[in-house]
């Protein structure tokens, strides 16, 4: 905490609360005159009925949303551009997004808080130390060269091609109640200790992400980046993943945020990929469940709004509101208490109960029992966050979803070792 | 269709005048008849199968399709099937004829059974349309959610291995109940045997039962009787219910997937997961394999059986 907000400790949390007193000057009064409403395409995971509600009391917006999975996302904004008026994507579909030319650059002048955004995305950095860069890291497409332009800026501009909504370090999910041997590295996915009982997610993209940790972790190999290998270094990974699937290795993939659930909280498997809501989601149900931290580090993700180029007028000012609204403040705090990051940290903290922020972000034991946003008690007080603090999750973040230069051939290949 | 629309078309031609325009004017009244449906046929069958056609001809990249005429697209699903190792095309086609096999060989005697039952045992008309009627009850659900219902029944800690484990029959649980194609097979029984059992009975129905006491009557014994007169006469039901569950299970991916844990390929997998990827070129020539297989299939099958003789 101390170490990202050093620039200005105080002023930022004077404009935080100050913010936070003030959280929505100016905007109401306009919207409330002639109602607009957005309709925001994303993914269901970020698309919460209480968010809607609040901006709808706030600012007198209303949101539609259009949920769809993640892959739907890009195809929706790549072939039916005029369908949406705000889109939660997540970063590495960029590269597919961008050259279709159907989102504009956005105008950090009008982003208020432009300048809070976590450094991870402006510099790659948590806490002024550089951290994983493999794969498609929001820094590296954070800027465009121009409003209309195609191509990512190497360095700040005032153009920028999605606003953060959340971001996640990814890891491994074990039932520490079912699995004897201390799990510390990625390599035990593949342990023939678990043989039967292991997962890993059938989203080719992610999964060849997850499948090239293990690799690496066993010590067979290095990739020069495992989020954009070479031919050879894909046919490398899914001949791993061949092996291990017909030694019967793998129980079943999922795909589906709820089947990972099922699979973890049924006992079907005992370690697996996960997503941090789908741990939160297993312990809810009363079934032991850790998000382990492992030493080769994590796999993270980002998403963020974009807006589509058609957009203008009184809808294009309702989606700036709605991105400021979303950045300052409340929706970033009833994120984090999900185990998410919100972009501006600032703006959450003030949002939050201090003994909440202590221990999603700090990493420290809850003072009293944490409640998620709908009421359910997710931890008891004493408990601690798997992975400990935002800098220690972030700070260890290894590669980042991707989309590789060799695409096609990964899917290709990743059919294959479905097939096999 | 034509067939069907020439008695009306006769009777309308022998009250115009029996000149030699009548007959162009009879043709003309068919295909007016036959119009409606071609035409539907011609939009939300022909157009897009023509558009799937050209589109698998397209170049593409991770963004766009560009319209420049390549077969790269078919030499990427039939990669490697020329070595000695089985290609990623041809495991899937086998794995997913496997499952038709499978499949046809448990419904079809099974949807036979239930329907000849139907038909020939119970006696009550209303009775045996009630009957009918709750072999369709399971369609008031969606499919996916009749899959999934097996799923807690089946998996290791499920109903199924709990109850085995409590009377002492089994030790550890038998790990292949799910997640397996035992319950790939178990799933498309329960989802298409009434896809079966509907065109069988409709069959069935129709036999004239005076047929049946003739052949009793020749000294026939029951087995005679259903081998050489009632099989014969359900021929039509046993094609038409055969070319539906052929086609529901090659064209699936949802049961396999969900009851395969996403482990078994599935041509409709595959097509999925480069649609999902914006390879839509390599989709379409995925779907145009796949229908050149499905359509050889029936083929074959109409060669068995001449079914437009039949009905």
């Amino acid at each position: 905490m101390d170490a990202f907000s050093k620039p200005s400790r105080r002023t930022l949390l004077k404009g935080a609360a100050a913010l936070a007193a003030t959280p929505v000057t100016g905007f109401p009064a306009v919207h409330a005159a002639e109602p607009v409403t957005l309709r925001y395409l994303g993914t269901a995971v970020n698309q919460s009925a209480d968010i809607a509600r609040k901006v709808k009391e706030d600012l007198g917006l209303t949101i539609e949303y259009i949920p769809v999975v993640t892959d739907e996302v890009t195809k929706r904004v790549v072939t039916q551009p005029n369908s949406f008026d705000l889109v939660d994507t997540e970063y590495f579909s960029l590269k597919k997004i961008l050259p279709s030319g159907n989102l504009q650059g956005m105008d950090a002048k009008r982003i208020k808080l432009a300048d809070k955004i976590s450094s991870i995305f402006t510099k790659g950095e948590v806490g002024g130390r550089k951290i994983g860069d493999q794969g498609t890291a929001p820094r590296k497409v954070f800027y465009l060269e121009g409003q209309d332009s195609k191509k990512f800026a190497g360095e700040q501009t005032e153009w920028i091609s999605l606003i953060p909504t959340v971001y996640n370090a990814d890891t491994l999910g074990i039932r520490p109640d079912l699995i004897k041997i201390p799990v510390t590295s990625w390599k035990e996915l593949l342990n023939p200790a678990f043989k039967g009982k292991a997962s890993i997610l059938n989203i080719p993209s992610i999964g060849i992400m997850d499948a090239a940790m293990v690799v690496e972790a066993s010590g067979d190999y290095t990739y020069g980046d495992k989020g954009n290998m070479t031919k050879p270094e894909i046919d490398r990974t899914i001949k791993v993943l061949i092996e291990a699937k017909r030694a019967g290795q793998f129980r079943a993939f999922w795909q589906d945020f709820n089947e990972s659930v099922n699979l973890m909280a049924s006992g079907e498997t005992v370690i697996q990929s996960m997503w941090s809501p789908a741990v939160t989601k297993v312990r809810a149900q009363g079934v032991p469940c850790t998000y382990q931290p492992l030493k080769e580090g994590y796999r993270a993700w980002a998403s963020g709004f974009g807006i589509p180029k058609t957009l203008s007028g009184k809808k294009l000012d309702a989606a700036y509101d709605f991105i400021n609204w979303f950045l300052s403040g409340w929706a970033g705090a009833y994120l984090n208490r999900q185990g998410y990051y919100s972009a501006v940290l600032e703006t959450a903290q003030a949002n939050m109960q201090p003994y909440e922020w202590a221990f999603w972000m700090e990493g420290k034991p809850a003072e009293k029992d944490i409640l998620g946003p709908d009421g359910t008690l997710i931890e008891k007080a004493g408990a601690t966050r798997d992975g400990g603090s935002f800098d220690a999750r972030m700070g260890a973040v290894a590669c980042w979803n991707a989309v590789m230069d060799e695409n096609t051939y990964m899917v290709r290949k990743w059919n294959e070792f479905i097939a096999a | 269709m034509t067939d069907l629309a020439l008695p009306a078309a006769e009777t309308a031609a022998r009250t115009a005048a029996p000149t030699v325009a009548g007959r162009p004017r009879r043709r003309t009244l068919a295909y007016l008849q036959a119009a409606p449906l071609a035409l539907v046929f011609l939009v939300f069958l022909v157009v897009p199968l023509v558009l799937t056609g050209i589109v698998s001809l397209w170049e593409y990249n991770e963004y766009e399709i560009i319209p420049a005429l390549t077969l790269q697209n078919y030499a990427d699903v039939f990669d490697g099937c020329l070595s000695a190792d089985l290609c990623t095309t041809l495991r899937t086609y086998l794995s997913t004829v496997k499952f038709v096999a499978l499949t046809l060989a448990i419904t079809l005697p099974l949807g036979f059974a239930i329907a000849y039952f139907l038909a020939f045992y119970i006696r009550s008309g209303t009775v045996r349309m009630g009957l009918f009627l709750l072999c369709t009850i399971p369609f008031w659900t969606s499919n996916v959610i009749r899959m999934i219902s097996w799923i807690p029944l089946l998996g290791r800690n499920g109903l199924v291995n709990d109850t085995l484990r409590a009377l002492g029959l089994i030790r550890a649980p038998i790990e292949g109940l799910l997640y397996s194609d035992f319950a790939v097979v178990l799933a498309f029984v329960h989802l298409d045997t009434v896809f079966m059992i509907v065109p069988i009975f409709n069959s069935l129905a129709r036999i004239d039962r005076r047929l049946i006491e003739a052949a009793r009557d020749c000294g026939a014994s029951g087995a005679q009787i259903l081998w050489t007169v009632i099989l014969p006469l359900a021929k039509p039901g046993i094609a038409i219910g055969t070319i539906f569950v052929t086609t529901l299970v090659m064209g699936d991916f949802v049961t396999v997937g969900v009851m395969g844990g996403q482990q078994i390929a599935s041509v409709g997998k595959v097509i999925q997961v480069q649609m999902a990827y914006l390879q839509f070129p390599a989709a379409a020539a995925n779907a145009m394999v796949l229908l050149a297989a499905v359509l050889l299939m029936i083929l074959g099958l109409t060669r068995m059986i001449d079914l437009r003789r039949e009905l």
